[in-house]
């Protein structure tokens, strides 16, 4: 049982002459283990800085609040030692490395989630079966991570990634985007698989309620101008698939 | 011999000569030799050089493949080139015996073959020659491995006849103390194929000069470089790939990674594309990884195309810092951050090394790229 708790969350982007810009503007959220929530909002809205500044990317300031993991200070982690503590974040545009193959960056993560390496042939038979799981042609294995996949497939990767990491909390940043229905359905097919184990919790970023239809959400927020101004039950998705977001992104026009 | 007659037809081509006295004393601010420190040449290049240096050629060669040791009036060597700077003449002029590998026509190699040269003593300097025949339709693998303490000069003739096909990998893994400046020709014939590795890791400055000339239609040239320059060492390529005769192919790729104070990495890469060599194909890459503060890179790539009927030809050259969202996608995986910059240089240098075609050498390469990393300084 894992509990992510985001407190008053601010982050900042930018610094030097212009000054460093307020993106975040107070969260509150907490994620618990067989939990999934998903957060919805327009463009701009802040989404993708939420999981970039849990993740730990060097360029989020985190200017207040407080994010913790089972009462662990997160923001006081390293970016390893976060994956480590069972943190995840599936990213929308995942970075091609040149040169460093999928199954020895498999291999690599593997090892130091879990704190020890894996038995060479067991490992490769997980991988196998994790890659069929996606419909990954097993070929991937050999190739430099992410160099030359198309939008599909890096997004199927992500998910490889997630399976085999078994985290607690798995952030998906926009992992829908991108994808025609097929791979779409994979996907969530993948994402299922992660929360129905019981003890992962999942924190769906997303700008359409399409996923929504093959990963149900049990909670849905609506983050709009920097923070969350609505949450429901998944009804809100429908409302938000057929209002869209022009009341949120007026309101937070008006503040 | 003597100075070649003839206008140069390009800035990349000047001349060439068997001779020291035809070449001017260098004082730095020739083309050629501005990136190089020639106080650091031990007397190379002015005539000023010590004598009694040492260094032992072992050959272990293919038994397909015969090799010699042969004075200098051995028409075979120094048949196909010509040295083009000062210091590739004062080898020429210095070696006393030249090594003569021969590939017979047809022969397949079975095996490398390996020429092992070892430093004895840097305190003086000592020159060297060598010549590779690859006779028409012959195919060999030739590895120069170069170790110990030297200070080195020499020219190496790779003579590529029709549809042969020939690969050459150097090693430069000298004592910190070594100086090396090597010339590397290729001569290539009709439909012959070339690729060069050269992996420059160890000494204290090294300066290899690889270049390729086509003498007929259909020539393959793969030029690929790996260097790795630490605190203090000086790591120079200068590759000239002269495409004078239609339709033959050039590929160029050198990669390096540099850390620590001083460490300086020089790459120059000419091509010449001549009026006549209609139907030429070439890229050729430079790519540089600074891992820390205090280093400096120079790539001048050099592209010089007097025809306008070309398949393709172009150029790129990159130096830059780890990327930080490679780092933090690897990390944000549980990968610590130094394993992290491992892997990603060891990628980036990694494509290359597995280029070579020696299993035995490319596992020994990568394993000297892992202790290189092994040692590496803080960012």
């Amino acid at each position: 049982m894992a509990t992510l708790e985001i407190r008053d969350l601010h982050v900042s982007v930018g610094q030097g002459a212009d000054g460093a810009k307020e993106i975040l503007r107070g969260v509150d959220l907490t994620v618990r283990s067989g939990e999934t929530h998903a957060i919805m909002g327009p463009n701009g809205s802040g989404k993708s800085t939420l999981a970039y500044a849990i993740a730990g990317h060097p360029k989020y300031e985190v200017t207040a609040g407080s994010v913790t993991l089972d009462g662990e200070d997160v923001l006081a982690m390293s970016v390893d030692e976060r994956a480590r503590a069972g943190l995840f974040l599936a990213m929308q545009y995942p970075v091609e490395v040149p040169g460093v193959s999928v199954s020895n960056f498999l291999r690599s993560a593997v090892t130091a989630v879990r704190g020890e390496a894996p038995k060479l042939r067991e490992f490769s038979k997980e991988m196998r079966q994790a890659m069929q799981n996606l419909s990954i042609d097993p070929a991937f294995a050999q190739r430099s991570l992410n160099e030359g996949f198309s939008g599909g497939e890096k997004k199927r990767h992500e998910i490889l990634q997630l399976e085999m990491l078994q985290p607690k909390i798995a952030v998906l940043d926009e992992t829908d985007s991108g994808l025609d229905v097929d791979a779409l359905k994979v996907v969530s097919e993948g994402i299922n698989r992660f929360g129905s184990s019981g003890d992962a919790g999942v924190l769906l970023i997303t700008h359409y309620t399409r996923i929504l239809r093959y990963v149900k959400p049990d909670f849905v927020h609506v983050f709009a101008d920097g923070r969350i101004v609505e949450a429901g039950g998944p009804e809100l998705a429908e409302v938000l698939e057929n209002e869209g977001y022009e009341k949120y992104t007026k309101a937070g026009a008006s503040l | 011999m003597g100075l070649q007659t003839g206008t140069p037809v390009s800035s990349l081509h000047a001349r060439s000569s068997y001779k020291v006295g035809d070449f001017e004393v260098p004082t730095g601010r020739e083309e050629e030799w501005r990136f190089t420190p020639l106080r650091r040449l031990r007397g190379l290049h002015n005539g000023t050089a010590a004598e009694g240096g040492k260094v032992v050629v072992e050959v272990d060669a293919a038994p397909e493949v015969t090799v010699e040791t042969v004075g200098r009036d051995d028409e075979r060597v120094g048949s196909a080139y010509v040295p083009a700077d000062r210091v590739s003449a004062q080898a020429w002029e210095s070696f006393d015996r030249a090594t003569v590998v021969t590939v017979p026509k047809e022969a397949v190699a079975s095996a490398p073959t390996v020429l092992r040269l070892r430093g004895e003593d840097a305190s003086g300097a000592a020159y060297g020659h060598t010549t590779v025949v690859v006779e028409p339709f012959a195919v060999a693998t030739v590895v120069l491995s170069h170790r110990g303490s030297a200070t080195y000069a020499d020219n190496v003739e790779f003579i590529v006849g029709d549809g042969a096909s020939l690969s050459v990998i150097s090693l430069q893994e000298w004592d910190d103390d070594s100086v090396h400046v090597s010339h590397q020709h290729a001569r290539l014939g009709r439909d012959a194929r070339f690729t060069g590795h050269n992996v420059s890791l160890g000494g204290d400055l090294v300066r290899i000069s690889p270049s390729v000339v086509y003498t007929g239609p259909g020539g393959d040239a793969e030029l690929y470089g790996v260097y790795f320059a630490d605190g203090g060492q000086h790591l120079e390529h200068r590759l000239l790939v002269d495409h004078a005769v239609p339709h033959c192919r050039s590929r160029v790729d050198y990669r390096g990674a540099l850390q620590d104070q001083d460490a300086h990495a020089v790459w120059i890469g000419d091509v010449l594309i001549r009026a006549e060599a209609e139907g030429t194909d070439t890229y050729e890459l430079n790519r540089n990884l600074v891992l820390t503060d205090g280093t400096r890179v120079d790539s001048v790539p050099n592209l010089e195309i007097l025809t306008g009927e070309v398949v393709g030809a172009g150029h790129a050259s990159t130096s830059g810092r780890l990327d930080d969202e490679h780092l933090f996608y690897l990390q944000s995986r549980g990968v610590p951050r130094d394993e992290a910059r491992r892997m990603v240089v060891r990628g980036f240098l990694g494509q290359l090394i597995d280029k070579i075609e020696v299993a035995e050498v490319r596992d020994k390469v990568a394993e000297a790229i892992e202790a290189e990393l092994e040692q590496e300084a803080h960012e």
